[in-house]
């Protein structure tokens, strides 16, 4: 919303502030002000001439040297301009003066400085201005020539203040309204709220009686065939219309804005907009079949062709104002080309209606027009506002001589809407801000709001344009937005005191991420839907369950249309993009939900389950990926045996370098290399290492109660084994015999070497282990260990090992 | 006897002297003290001393030990020093040589504001909790007072899964779901996701995170509000940081605000980054509103409480004067490790 401050100005004559001050202002009374425009700030001495006298430039073809009359003195100024005249009134800056900018240029930061100076050896004392010098448009102005100086009207006075005199002197200030607020699209609107936040009176125009002896229903006819989408109708007539541009001030105040004027009636439709925030609408009412007016639903497959000459597409849920046979209008959108308002017209039918905001709106989007009347409608205007809205457009017609008005008015009204009443509560008020303001203090910033108080019933009656004040708390809000809030007083919370806290949940994310962070991994962050060709990307079979996935309906694009269900693409493209840029051993890790449909199609919620996401490449291999994954569960407590089975099943994985990680008969999730055809579809030629672990198998196994063990106080015995072992036993079972065979006296092992190549057998590798044994009870005995490692080897045999001497 | 042991010191005093390396003075050590020494053989031969002479002989022998014995310590203590002296000297290394690093990643910018708030609110009493980022309508708009036919349930701004569910355009509803817990009194924040549907660019993002932030109690106000806020930017932007707010409008609070903060590069004297305002809008806040009490099963009459959302990216963006959102999704490592 933008208002003139002038124009505000003169709906509360007593408000005396500056730009700063009044945009402060009501800033802090909830009408927020976005930025202002002083439009006249870089404009200085600039006043009314007339060229009295024009003579060619003595040494230049282009140039003319003119004498122009500045009120009383009379001044040389050589211009280049080719439209000035003797008699022409314009605008001069004079010597010492500023304009806004350079006519071809734009406008300049500061302005521009105008000082006495000759041109091609011509005295010059000032400079004549064209519309752009002086910071406007052709558009505002479109009798402004295109190249030249602009040219006042005969009315004009020699001397005065030029800018004043083409209404520049004021300050457009541009609000972001609430969408609560829509009796503040309207210039009134605020008038009335900066009224209030000064103080000071409001003073609306007095909108008078209007029309001659004869009845609009003998004109026209109205018939509302969908009221749940028209909750009134208003209709009034004038005839005898004669086209003319509007008074100065209309313009000015039209023009100050942003709107650029055309012509009376024109004008008069948008005045009324801006001042009551009343779209209104005017057909030519001889294009009018049967001088009826149906509002009524549009027709399936209806074709419309708009004012703007454009042909739309209309269905049922789209509301149209039609005559006796044809539509002429699309409700509070655009009207038709069909009744359009020519020049020649004589008799006009002025509407101005309440139309279903939601249906506006939707309409609007429906057919791709929204305007600055759909704009207005979708907010849910106060039907009482329409009625208003009328009569003042009426009566401007009268003031302004634009026609004759026609008695009576067309009020098709569904919905009378009365003014809401609610209780006067103040000590809640108080109690909802913590403050102890008097009665008659709130009652005070009611009345200036025109909330009347109604001593006795202890009601306040609130007016149908205020629809989204609705309770106490409301109430409460517009106290303190005119007490001011910067004066309510600044406390912290009392009463019962609250541990606060982390959940289980987050405090073991923190506790992963920072494990993640120390080996080395950077956290990334990723979108959570994603495109469904990811499944193809990561090769998985076409009946794979991950290709189950919770579908956005109306997505931002394919690309963004499903809601991830492997944690991988973010990763996987952030790697990508990191490769890309050559940047060199990266480590990434992402926390963030998957979305695990319950059932398809979608009707409970998904399942969200937290993943860590690894990722990585250049530097480390798939060892230092199980190294990360081991010190993270070593972290969080988990310390019994960690499991990897080499069968992980993941199509996107390196058939042989992937593993499930198994803790305590359950999958924590999965680490491998990633399959070089997936590292193909993601551009990415580098080795990736990933690793998934499912964080609320995590939480669940996490433990953090530890007890001190003691420390050994009796001397370990070690003994080494080398071995020759089949190919096709890995370490793990070795290990798990180890575990199995070991006995109570086995405290730890470590693999010191593996070997396969010349020495040994085709079919064979050389593993070798360093086993430690240690008694927390005594010194062992040679008899203790030979037992334990005669049990292992035994073991071991059996699965086809042998012994190196 | 004497001249011999008078020989013997001065003997072994040179010795000594003469000594340039531990093992010369091992070597004395040997020579006249060991078993085989020649101070040993002169007490040896104390069986051919007179008996009345022997205890002056004897003080003469251990007199002479002692004085060689100290000259040793002595002399060995200064070469000690010395080869320390020495090793120390050729062990000088260049210290401007680089660095061996140990690689440890970095925290997303994100996380690492989130984490200050959240300690903040904790340190304060809160409770960190969360809620789905797929939610029901319900959830999301109409327990916050967000009825149907709303402008902000447009599908230009909500993603729809179907017509009941959403991707939660707000954290707001985990508000709803916390009183309905039922357990009174509440201080929580409830971080996370949400979606809308603005297509990326340097200022937006189709998922971005919110902070949401509720107190629930028998006399919360909005005095409360105030001081809490004020002291969460105090915490979080420094104590000369200043407050402002600004009534606005929200459905399910009232009264509203939206607080701005004094720009943390001019301090409020108005400059570029702050567009020449002074003050950085940073979040909304405002009374949870009757309706929306009423509807989550709490009674308006009886309890009352504030709510605030923070949007985590804008302070982000702020925080570390950074100029285009993309960056934080695109995972650079050039980026990430700035923070």
């Amino acid at each position: 919303m933008r208002t003139s401050l002038k124009w505000i100005k003169d709906l509360v004559p007593g408000l005396e502030a500056t730009p700063r001050e009044y945009t402060d202002a009501m800033t802090l009374s909830g009408s927020k002000v976005e930025f202002y425009e002083t439009k006249d700030k870089d404009l200085d001495k600039i006043v009314v001439g007339e060229i009295k006298k024009i003579e060619r430039h003595p040494d230049a073809d282009k140039l003319v040297v003119c004498q122009v009359d500045i009120g009383g003195d009379v001044v040389q100024i050589v211009t280049g301009a080719p439209n000035v005249f003797e008699g022409a009134k314009v605008p001069v800056v004079l010597d010492g003066g500023r304009v806004a900018g350079d006519h071809n240029k734009g406008r300049a930061e500061g302005g521009v400085k105008i000082k006495k100076g000759k041109l091609r050896g011509v005295e010059s004392c000032g400079m004549m201005c064209s519309i752009e010098e002086l910071g406007s448009s052709r558009d505002l102005f479109p009798d402004a020539p295109e190249d030249g100086i602009y040219l006042f009207g005969e009315d004009a006075v020699v001397g005065e203040d030029a800018v004043a005199a083409l209404g520049l002197d004021d300050t457009v200030i541009e609000y972001e309204i609430t969408s609560n607020r829509v009796d503040c699209f309207s210039v009134l609107g605020i008038a009335r709220e900066a009224a209030a936040t000064f103080g000071k009176e409001f003073c609306p125009p007095k909108v008078v009686e209007t029309g001659n002896g004869e009845d609009v229903n003998d004109y026209i006819k109205v018939r509302v065939e969908a009221p749940e989408l028209c909750p009134r109708y208003t209709a009034r007539v004038v005839k005898n219309v004669k086209i003319a541009p509007s008074p100065k001030w209309m313009q000015q105040r039209l023009r100050a804005q942003g709107i650029r004027p055309i012509n009376n009636m024109v004008d008069i439709t948008n005045y009324v907009m801006e001042e009551y925030g009343q779209p209104m609408h005017a057909y030519d009412l001889d294009t009018i079949q049967g001088r009826q007016i149906v509002v009524r639903r549009g027709q399936k497959d209806e074709e419309f062709v708009t004012l703007d000459g454009q042909t739309r597409k209309i269905d049922e849920s789209v509301l149209m104002i039609c005559d006796g046979e044809k539509a002429v209008g699309m409700a509070g959108i655009m009207g038709g080309e069909n009744s359009m308002i020519r020049d020649d017209v004589t008799t006009m039918l002025f509407e101005a209606a309440c139309f279903d905001g939601t249906n506006i709106r939707l309409s609007a989007k429906k057919v791709g027009l929204r305007t600055d009347a759909s704009g207005k409608f979708e907010k849910g205007l106060d039907p009482n506002n329409a009625i208003e809205a009328m009569n003042r457009a009426c009566q401007l017609v009268e003031e302004l001589g634009a026609g004759e008005v026609v008695g009576g008015v067309v009020d098709v009204c569904q919905e009378k809407r009365e003014s809401r009443r609610l209780p006067f509560e103040p000590k809640k008020y108080n109690r909802i801000l913590g403050t102890d303001i008097p009665d008659e203090e709130m009652l005070a910033y009611f009345a200036r709001l025109e909330l009347a108080y109604d001593e006795k019933t202890n009601e306040i009656v609130i007016p149908t344009f205020r629809q989204d004040l609705e309770s106490y708390a409301d109430l409460a809000e517009e106290v303190a937005r005119f007490y001011g809030y910067d004066r309510i007083p600044t406390t912290l919370p009392s009463g019962e005191a609250t541990t606060g806290g982390l959940s289980e949940k987050l405090r073991i994310e923190k506790i992963v991420r920072n494990v993640a962070r120390f080996c080395g991994f950077s956290q990334g962050m990723s979108y959570s839907f994603e495109s469904p060709k990811v499944f193809d990307k990561l090769l998985l079979d076409p009946d794979d369950p991950a290709r189950r996935a919770v579908v956005i309906s109306n997505p931002l694009g394919e690309d963004f249309s499903i809601m991830r269900t492997l944690p991988l693409d973010g990763m996987l493209t952030s790697l990508a993009t990191n490769a890309n840029r050559r940047n060199p051993q990266v480590r990434l890790f992402e926390m963030g939900n998957i979305y695990l449909p319950k059932q398809l199609p979608v009707t409970e919620l998904p399942e969200e389950r937290m993943q860590l996401t690894l990722g990585m490449y250049g530097g480390g291999d798939f060892f230092t990926m199980k190294g990360v994954v081991e010190e993270i569960l070593s972290e969080l407590g988990m310390r019994k045996k960690i499991g990897y089975d080499p069968k992980a099943g993941k199509n996107f994985l390196h058939p042989g370098r992937q593993a499930k990680v198994l803790y305590d008969g359950a999958v924590l999730g999965y680490l491998g290399e990633l399959h070089p055809k997936a590292a193909d579809n993601y551009g990415i030629k580098e080795r990736v290492y990933l690793a998934v672990l499912d964080m609320p198998e995590l939480t669940a196994r996490a433990d953090f109660d530890r007890k001190y063990q003691g420390i050994a106080r009796f001397p370990a015995a070690t003994r080494d084994i080398s071995m020759v072992v089949p190919k096709a036993v890995t370490a793990g079972q070795i290990e798990d015999v180890f575990d199995k065979k070991g006995g109570a006296y086995l405290e730890s092992y470590r693999l010191f070497d593996i070997y396969e190549g010349n020495q040994i057998t085709l079919g064979y590798k050389s593993l070798a282990y360093s086993l430690v044994f240690r008694s927390a009870e005594k010194n062992l005995a040679d008899e203790d260990i030979t037992a334990a490692m005669s049990r292992i080897l035994k073991a071991l045999e059996a699965m086809g090992v042998q012994l190196r001497k | 006897m004497k001249e011999k042991l008078q020989e013997i010191t001065k003997k072994a005093l040179e010795q000594i002297e003469a000594a340039e390396e531990i093992n010369a003075l091992n070597d004395v050590r040997v020579a006249v003290l060991g078993k085989k020494g020649e101070l040993t053989a002169v007490l040896k031969s104390m069986k051919d001393v007179k008996p009345e002479d022997r205890p002056a002989v004897g003080q003469m022998v251990n007199d002479t030990r002692n004085a060689i014995e100290e000259k040793l310590a002595e002399a060995l203590e200064k070469l000690q020093q010395a080869e320390l002296d020495h090793r120390l000297r050729t062990e000088e290394i260049d210290v401007t040589l680089p660095a061996h690093r140990q690689a440890v990643g970095h925290a997303h910018p994100n996380i690492s504001v989130l984490e200050e708030v959240e300690d903040i609110f904790v340190g304060m009493g809160y409770e960190v909790v969360e809620g789905p980022e797929v939610e029901y309508d319900y959830y999301n708009f109409e327990a916050l007072n967000i009825p149907e036919n709303h402008p902000a349930k447009d599908e230009q701004d909500t993603f729809y899964i179907n017509k009941d569910i959403v991707l939660r355009t707000q954290t707001s509803p985990v508000q709803v779901r916390v009183m309905e817990r039922g357990r009174l009194p509440i201080r929580m924040i409830a971080p996370g996701r949400v979606f809308r549907s603005d297509e990326v660019d340097a200022t937006h993002s189709p998922s971005f995170h919110q902070i949401e932030g509720m107190v629930i109690d028998k006399d919360i106000t909005f005095s409360d509000l105030k001081g809490t806020l004020q002291e969460f930017a105090k915490q979080l932007f420094g104590e000369d940081i200043q407050v402002k707010f600004r009534p606005h409008h929200f459905p399910f609070t009232e009264p509203s605000a939206e607080m701005d903060v004094t720009c943390f590069k001019c301090k409020g004297k108005g400059c570029r980054f702050c567009k020449g305002e002074g003050w950085i809008e940073i979040l909304g806040c405002g009374m949870v509103h009757p309706k929306v009490l009423r509807m989550s099963g709490i009674d308006p009459e009886q309890y009352q409480g504030f709510a605030f959302g923070v949007g985590l990216e804008r302070i982000t963006l702020l925080k570390y004067e950074i100029d285009d959102m993309r960056l934080l999704y695109e995972n650079d490592t050039r980026f990430l490790k700035q923070f």
